[in-house]
């Protein structure tokens, strides 16, 4: 077991799986000779060539529709958008192909790509290189959404989204590539799709969230503890299929939850995890569901002040679970 | 061929690689195509099914593409007109009709999509879908595949002129053109995108725009079933040589409105729709043939029957299969549980 970085463990996941399987291949842009411009595919090119890792032209809904078309004929492509914020050429492949293929041809034709992008701000992108745009893919059925926190579950998740034989978009955090890191298995293991993990255990909330703001709330959690207040962290992983499970026993652990998510309020995963709380759990519950999520505006600015506004912190997020704590 | 003895012809069909028996077949999957696509705007009219999007005008360019290309191990990405192509590479009139009734027993979609959305695992028929020229970067896709699993096989996909403008057309092209990849690209340019006309859509030549992308473009007569299928014999033999795509633009006319929910004379007239008809690939090619000597009115007659009793068949089995179930819309959404 090595310690090791997000980014890392992602890397160690194409390679694994290439390794096993000569029907994986990597396509996007910037992917071979440079390594992908946050060094996600460093030295895969070197290890298994120019045609499975390939250099795409800047064409983001041929980078998925070639993809699509190689998963049609047999191949486990994992097609990598460089942002998320640059996936929405892709979304007409993505939305009406690729979620669709199984459904539409009543079982005849299968369609199992990963779609690797990477979400999230603070660092400086502006509006178009910092966007979670989770919520323009989730409620799409005949897709998989995950997004790993721990690098032990980046592995794991995308190990298990190559194997998958349905389309996985794989949302990875670039604030985590290197604030992240953890122990990971060098041994092939998976982290098998639509289960939730507990982060941490604890009786008095329940904070339910995905991906790098879970961060803040582990925490806010460990300085909460020494004001008596413990925190229940479940980190969702798996987006679609929602773990509902896991949700409810959860909330039921406390009878109160918080929602934390960047990806902004309206609309977001945070409102579906709500309904299904509410829908199931209302009389349970000890306190309003909470949201905290980014504001409703198109994306993050580039200005620090405005940046940092924007972006969740570990303030804002124990003082949004204090709050919660003392209703 | 077999030479039979030193008075036999040779015709240019022969010329081009196609065998008596081929040229006869083709003529008469043509007819089909046609018999077929009436028999269904028919129905409409009749009030038996809701809808059907026709491929009149087309099937010539179509039947004699199909027969171009290796009908076994290729791999097809039609359009919805291409009524004659999928017929040319095996699926059945029984299996569309089970398409057009919407029944379980339909293998495109199992009756889920709209007539005219092709797909076949079996027959190498690639699924597709209602937004145009989202198969271009799929049949790419496809090609990449294979030449990375070194097969010697090529992807045939089609589109509209009106289709040819979306980015999905220039992305893939663009992408086949730089891996050169064995890719055949054929446009059915048949004037009409639902009613907007071609001169609205299209600035210049689809096949020109091939030199863009790095690999050849051509037009060629959409009625002329021998040059249809020699240009694609020869892309195809280009593909197969590692030498990449080839981009073709069958020049044809939409015969029929662009779907029973569309009254064409509304945007053009019925002298311009006449004279096209008198342009029919058809009966041109039917007239090729009797002058081969391959063909005549018995033969005509006969094989009219027989495509007759094919469609009647088929048209009261498609009529009798049972609906899916109901509940049947929640499947295969995702791999089922052990499977």
């Amino acid at each position: 077991m090595a310690n090791m970085d997000y980014i890392d463990a992602i890397r160690l996941a194409m390679k694994e799986e290439m390794e096993r399987d000569e029907d994986v291949f990597v396509l996007g842009e910037d992917v071979g000779v440079k390594g992908g411009v946050f060094t996600t595919t460093k030295g895969l090119q070197e290890q298994f060539g120019e045609s499975r890792v390939l250099d795409t032209p800047l064409a983001e809904s041929a980078i998925a529709g070639v993809a699509i078309g190689a998963a049609m004929y047999g191949m486990k492509p994992i097609a990598e958008m460089q942002y998320s914020d640059f996936m929405f050429p892709a979304t007409n492949q993505i939305i009406s192909e690729a979620a669709k293929i199984r459904y539409r041809s009543n079982n005849d034709w299968t369609c199992p790509i990963v779609i690797r992008a990477p979400i999230g701000g603070g660092i400086f992108g502006g509006l178009y290189h910092s966007q979670c745009p989770e919520s323009v893919f989730f409620g799409t059925p005949g897709l998989k959404i995950v997004a790993p926190y721990r690098a032990y579950d980046a592995k794991g998740l995308l190990k298990a989204a190559v194997r998958d034989p349905d389309p996985v978009i794989y949302f990875e955090n670039k604030k985590c590539y290197k604030m992240i890191n953890g122990d990971v298995p060098a041994d092939d293991y998976i982290v098998e799709i639509g289960k939730a993990n507990v982060l941490r255990e604890g009786d008095d909330i329940t904070v339910i969230g995905y991906s790098m703001p879970l961060m803040f709330v582990e925490q806010a959690a460990a300085d909460l503890e020494q004001e008596g207040i413990s925190t229940h962290i479940l980190d969702l992983r798996t987006l679609q299929p929602l773990d509902k499970e896991a949700i409810l026993a959860a909330v039921r652990k406390t009878g109160k939850v918080l929602i934390i998510h960047e990806d902004n309020k309206t609309g977001g995963v945070g409102a579906e995890v709500s309904a299904i709380i509410a829908e199931e759990l209302l009389f349970e519950l000890d306190a309003p569901i909470q949201r905290l999520c980014s504001p409703d505006v198109p994306a993050m600015p580039i200005n620090p002040p405005g940046e940092k506004y924007y972006m969740l912190n570990k303030d804002k997020v124990k003082e949004a679970m204090r709050n919660l704590a003392l209703y | 061929m077999s030479q039979k003895g030193s008075t036999e012809q040779t015709f240019r069909h022969n010329e081009l690689g196609l065998s008596n028996e081929l040229a006869v077949e083709m003529y008469a999957t043509m007819v089909l195509s046609r018999k077929f696509d009436e028999r269904n705007m028919l129905l409409q009219r009749a009030g038996k099914i809701n809808f059907h999007v026709s491929g009149i005008g087309q099937e010539v360019a179509q039947v004699a593409a199909a027969f171009a290309l290796d009908r076994e191990n290729d791999y097809f990405l039609p359009y919805y007109r291409d009524y004659g192509f999928v017929l040319a590479v095996g699926m059945t009139v029984k299996e569309l009709m089970l398409s057009v009734f919407a029944k379980a027993e339909d293998p495109n979609s199992g009756g889920r999509q709209m007539p005219g959305h092709f797909g076949s695992k079996r027959l190498r028929i690639v699924t597709g879908s209602s937004p145009v020229t989202t198969q271009v970067p799929h049949a790419v896709g496809i090609a990449m595949a294979a030449k990375m699993k070194k097969k010697p096989i090529v992807s045939f996909v089609t589109f509209g002129e009106g289709s040819s403008n979306q980015g999905d057309f220039h992305e893939g092209c663009n992408f086949a053109g730089v891996h050169k990849l064995p890719v055949i690209l054929m446009c059915e340019n048949n004037q009409y995108a639902i009613s907007v006309p071609v001169h609205k859509q299209l600035g210049g030549r689809v096949a020109d725009r091939a030199l863009g992308y790095g690999f050849p473009g051509f037009q060629v007569d959409g009625n002329d079933a021998l040059e249809v299928f020699r240009v694609v014999k020869e892309a195809r033999e280009r593909a197969i040589a590692g030498e990449g795509p080839t981009l073709i633009e069958a020049m044809m006319y939409r015969l029929s409105p662009h779907s029973t929910s569309d009254n064409d004379l509304a945007y053009r007239t019925k002298e311009e729709v006449d004279e096209n008809r008198a342009k029919d690939g058809i009966p041109k090619y039917k007239q090729y043939l009797e002058e081969c000597g391959l063909w005549n009115e018995e033969l005509e007659a006969e094989l009219l029957a027989r495509i007759r009793k094919v469609v009647d068949e088929a048209t009261e089995y498609g009529d009798n299969a049972p609906f899916p179930a109901p509940e049947s819309v929640l499947l295969h959404v995702y791999a089922e549980e052990g499977h």
